[in-house]
């Protein structure tokens, strides 16, 4: 039954032979960005709900975000993405089996997830099974087992994930450049998920005082997009949210982060060793910046050009005319407490060091060098144009709203950076370039085969190298 | 990563669909030929100022020849090194001046392009992919060919010989197909046949499989029908007619006794792989066989992952797929020992499950839940032009009409019990391939009975 002719299909009357166009098409005017309305308002308990709505398909997707997240987790890492995970295992006298059939019953998805700066539990469903979804949502939420054996049998499983992941060069690379570029004490030293030594500690008694401490509606944001009204969003949230109340004596907020900014340190390598390794895991970077800085748009659009799309420098040079990786690319990570710049490739063993010294060069051209105009319209395009596609469905709506909550920012302000990149100059990617990375500051994190790599490498003196175990 | 992947062998096949409130489900396309043969579905969908052209062209690594394994998807990466009239890297930059991105991905059976961004593009999307489906040749050489031959090795080892249990990908398919079966070999190719495939393999490949008449283009999106047929016809009007690809047989083997191999690799934990011959993408048990993948592995309460993860925890994930296909498909379960177990452990378990469901059949409880949930998944991927677009294509190629959306629905909600029990006994029980994967130096693990093959 391979493809074949088709009844349905229509042969078109035979054209006159025609001729090749061999000259790209002139573009017509170029759609704008219309960002999604958002309509909110405040329960009685201290919900903040924010809605917005699209009919095109019957389906409703919910997403409740409590301030607070790993950055609580304080001496215990990984105990908030744990506890959020636990949440999934029984709730509201169900197992966690239990559970899981009457979700999949209605047609529907929950789920439930800790960031550095907050909790999250969210929910799928179509229109019809919505309210039943959300009755489930609620008891996930307020009412989770949290019951011993579940705690220490999905504890069991984050320790076997944890031993796997060694296996994994890139997860060996991850951990290394985080413990390395972020100092001890500061929440990104340590993947978020935590460690083994931490991990084993858990148990039901820790997850249950976690989790009881954040869990405050005067914390929580609920974001509910799709097929719903704001009338609708109201009724659901306040018949099985509005019962909530706010643990005696908590404050209201929990603390703003106090970080101190992590210091970048002169460039130095740090090689991890997998012996007979195929190819090197290479993460080079520094501590970045805030997104809320007022050069967010300047980073954006240099990292765009720098390693941030398919043509930029980093993927041209070591994928296209070089051919040592199968991608390059490189990113600024954007969370409230200033994440990484990250450049990263896999590369051949037998170019480790050529591959280094492209990354560096790179780095300095782009300090040094104004970037082309050709380059200045290309990186304004893919940033704003292709913004265009960022808003189509209910899920995508709703997490950009939670991305403007958790910078304390109206969506709307998103329309005016796109502005702010659309008037940005050479010069200004210029001087984003010399102030938010400098290559004489970089931590270099290879995992490779050392025996083969550490001599190439220490011939390109790009600083001190050391060797770490993982 | 970015770009041109190369997907595992084994396109599943969506299935189930929509509307839990009942009613059917549509997706409008329209479907037109060129006198060249070219085919072109139309959905319409104003919702969103973007659009996605979705290309297939009829070939994947079923079409290799032995000895030139991988050559489709080595392919599918040089139809970005440029045309005559849009030289390399124009295709690229264009498109990400326009605000559009794109990407590729080759399976077995298909080669699968995509353009997607901002509806004013179009043009943009349709000229290039025109140049490179008429004006490819001219400008096609073999540094090019060198170049992205570097390229796919790099992609290679990123997933396969740098990857924890990548090696499976190279044995699992001379395993379950006989030789010159042809998918009895992986779709990322052989290293050997990387390095062996010419500037002529490349463009006799060219000749054969890149003609219009052996391609659909599906186009989703802020889109008016009339509009985009004229488009099409003037981009790709004047590329001549092929000479006719070959077609795929179907071609299902069977195991008539179990084939194992115990494979060493740098790894901390075990692994089993089982994988049974099973139907064709569309057979009247393709679906049925998607169902029970689900009762056994899709949700927390399903049978597999219940008894090794969840109550003997002898397993730290299990996961069971039916990879149904054009030309022939199997079934596969790979689960990962926790340490502390052993795969004959994990062996005995899941045989006593699949005898189990044999015996006694799925619950009314068990086979709602499958229903609703593998029906709830469908609805995600109609809810993007991307998704739809890829869908219509699929669905056309598959079954001939591109809206076959209420058709993947009608045949889930048709699954009984018994067809579960049915094809669990007649696929899941019998002559299966069997792959382990232990750490170096522990090939001799108790009971794992198999020729040993170690690989450095």
């Amino acid at each position: 039954m391979k493809p074949g002719l088709l009844s349905a299909a229509l042969i078109l009357a035979a054209t006159p032979l025609m001729a090749q166009v061999t000259t790209a098409p002139t573009l017509g005017p170029a759609p704008t960005l219309v960002l999604p309305r958002v309509e909110r308002a405040v329960l009685p308990n201290g919900i903040t709900v924010l809605v917005s709505r699209n009919a095109e398909v019957p389906i409703v997707e919910g997403r409740l975000i409590i301030d607070g997240g790993a950055r609580l987790q304080g001496v215990t890492p990984g105990l908030a993405p744990f506890a959020a995970g636990t949440l999934m295992e029984g709730a509201g006298g169900r197992t966690g089996v239990q559970l899981a059939e009457e979700i999949d019953l209605l047609g529907a998805r929950i789920g439930a997830g800790a960031s550095w700066e907050n909790f999250s539990v969210s929910v799928r469903a179509p229109k019809r099974t919505i309210d039943k979804a959300m009755a489930l949502m609620s008891d996930v939420t307020l009412r989770p087992n949290f019951a011993a054996a579940d705690v220490k049998r999905l504890r069991d499983l984050r320790l076997v994930g944890f031993l796997t992941a060694r296996d994994r060069p890139t997860s060996v690379a991850s951990k290394v450049f985080y413990r390395n570029v972020f100092p001890a004490g500061h929440p990104y030293h340590n993947e978020i998920a935590g460690d083994s030594a931490s991990v084993a500690t858990f148990d039901s008694a820790m997850v249950r005082r976690l989790w009881t401490s954040v869990i405050d509606p005067r914390r929580a944001t609920f974001i509910i997009t799709g097929d719903v009204t704001l009338a609708e969003a109201r009724a659901w949230v306040t018949a099985h949210f509005g019962s909530w109340t706010s643990p005696a004596n908590a404050p209201t907020k929990p603390a703003a982060a106090a970080v101190a900014a992590a210091p970048r340190t002169a460039t130095h390598v740090i090689l991890v060793d997998k012996p007979g390794a195929a190819q090197s895991v290479i993460m080079i970077g520094a501590p970045g910046t805030n997104r809320t800085s007022p050069d967010y748009p300047a980073i954006e659009l240099m990292n765009t050009i720098l390693g941030g799309s398919f043509s930029s420098r980093l993927n041209d040079f070591l994928r296209e005319q070089l051919g040592y990786t199968y991608g390059a690319s490189s990113n600024f990570g954007w969370s409230p407490v200033p994440g990484a710049f990250l450049a990263s490739a896999q590369v051949r063993t037998n170019v480790t060091d050529s591959s280094l010294a492209v990354f560096f060069r790179e780095f300095k051209r782009i300090r040094s060098e104004l970037i082309t105009p050709t380059e200045l319209d290309r990186g304004k395009a893919y940033i704003v144009l292709g913004a265009l596609d960022n808003y189509e469905t209910a899920g995508q709506v709703a997490g950009a709203i939670s991305t403007s909550v958790l910078f304390g920012r109206p969506l709307a302000t998103i329309a005016e950076e796109y502005t702010r990149i659309g008037q940005l100059t050479a010069a200004d990617v210029q001087r984003a370039a010399e102030k938010y990375f400098d290559p004489a500051q970089m931590t270099v994190v290879v995992v490779g085969d050392i025996a083969k790599i550490r001599p190439v490498i220490e011939k390109l003196n790009l600083g001190p190298i050391s060797v770490q175990a993982y | 990563m970015f770009h041109r992947t190369h997907l595992l062998a084994g396109a599943v096949l969506l299935l189930g669909a929509a509307s839990l409130s009942g009613q059917g489900v549509r997706v409008p396309a329209t479907v037109d030929t060129l006198p060249n043969g070219l085919r072109i579905i139309v959905h319409e969908d104003q919702s969103s100022p973007i659009v996605t052209v979705n290309t297939w062209f009829d070939v994947g690594s079923a079409n290799e020849k032995p000895g030139r394994t991988g050559l489709a998807h080595l392919f599918e990466h040089l139809m970005f090194m440029g045309s005559e009239h849009a030289p390399y890297p124009q295709f690229d930059r264009l498109l990400e001046a326009a605000g559009a991105n794109n990407n590729a991905s080759t399976s077995n059976d298909v080669t699968d392009y995509y353009e997607a961004g901002p509806v004013h593009a179009l043009p943009l999307m349709f000229w290039l992919d025109a140049d490179r489906m008429g004006w490819f040749l001219p400008v096609m050489d073999a540094k090019k060919v060198d170049a992205q031959r570097d390229i796919v090795k790099n992609e290679r080892r990123q997933s396969v010989e740098n990857q924890p249990y990548g090696l499976v990908e190279d044995y699992e398919p001379g395993m379950l197909f006989p030789p010159g079966h042809p998918y009895s070999w992986p779709v990322i190719g052989s290293m050997a046949d990387l390095s062996a495939a010419s500037l002529e393999d490349v463009r006799d490949f060219f000749r054969r499989y890149y003609a219009p008449d052996n391609a659909v283009i599906a186009v989703a999106g802020a889109v008016k029908r009339d509009s985009v047929i004229k488009l099409v016809k003037k981009y790709f009007g004047a590329i001549p007619r092929g000479p006719g690809a070959p077609k795929l047989v179907p071609s299902q083997p069977r195991l008539t006794a179990d084939t194992m191999v115990t494979l060493e690799d740098r790894v901390q934990v075990p692994q089993l792989t089982y994988d049974f011959e099973t139907v064709r993408a569309w057979d009247p048990d393709d679906v049925t066989l998607d169902v029970a993948s689900f009762l056994l592995t899709g949700a927390k309460s399903s049978r597999l992952t219940q008894r090794l993860v969840y109550i003997d925890q002898s397993a730290g994930s299990v996961y069971a797929s039916a990879n149904n296909q054009h030309v022939a498909g199997y079934f596969g379960i790979v689960a990962q020992a926790r340490p502390g177990h052993n795969l004959p452990e994990l062996q005995t378990a899941i045989d006593a499950e699949l005898q189990r469901l044999a015996k006694d059949g799925p619950s009314a409880r068990e086979m709602e839940q499958a229903r609703n949930s593998m029906e709830s998944r469908i609805l995600g991927g109609m809810e993007t032009v991307m998704g739809k677009a890829r869908l219509l294509n699929q669905y056309y190629i598959e079954l001939g009409t591109p809206d076959g959306f209420q058709k993947d629905i009608d045949r889930l909600r048709a699954v009984t019990a018994a067809d579960v029990q049915r094809v669990v006994r007649q696929y899941l029980l019998g002559p299966r391939v069997v792959i382990s994967v232990v750490p170096t130096g522990k090939a001799a693990t108790p009971g794992v009975a198999a020729q040993r093959r170690s690989v450095p």
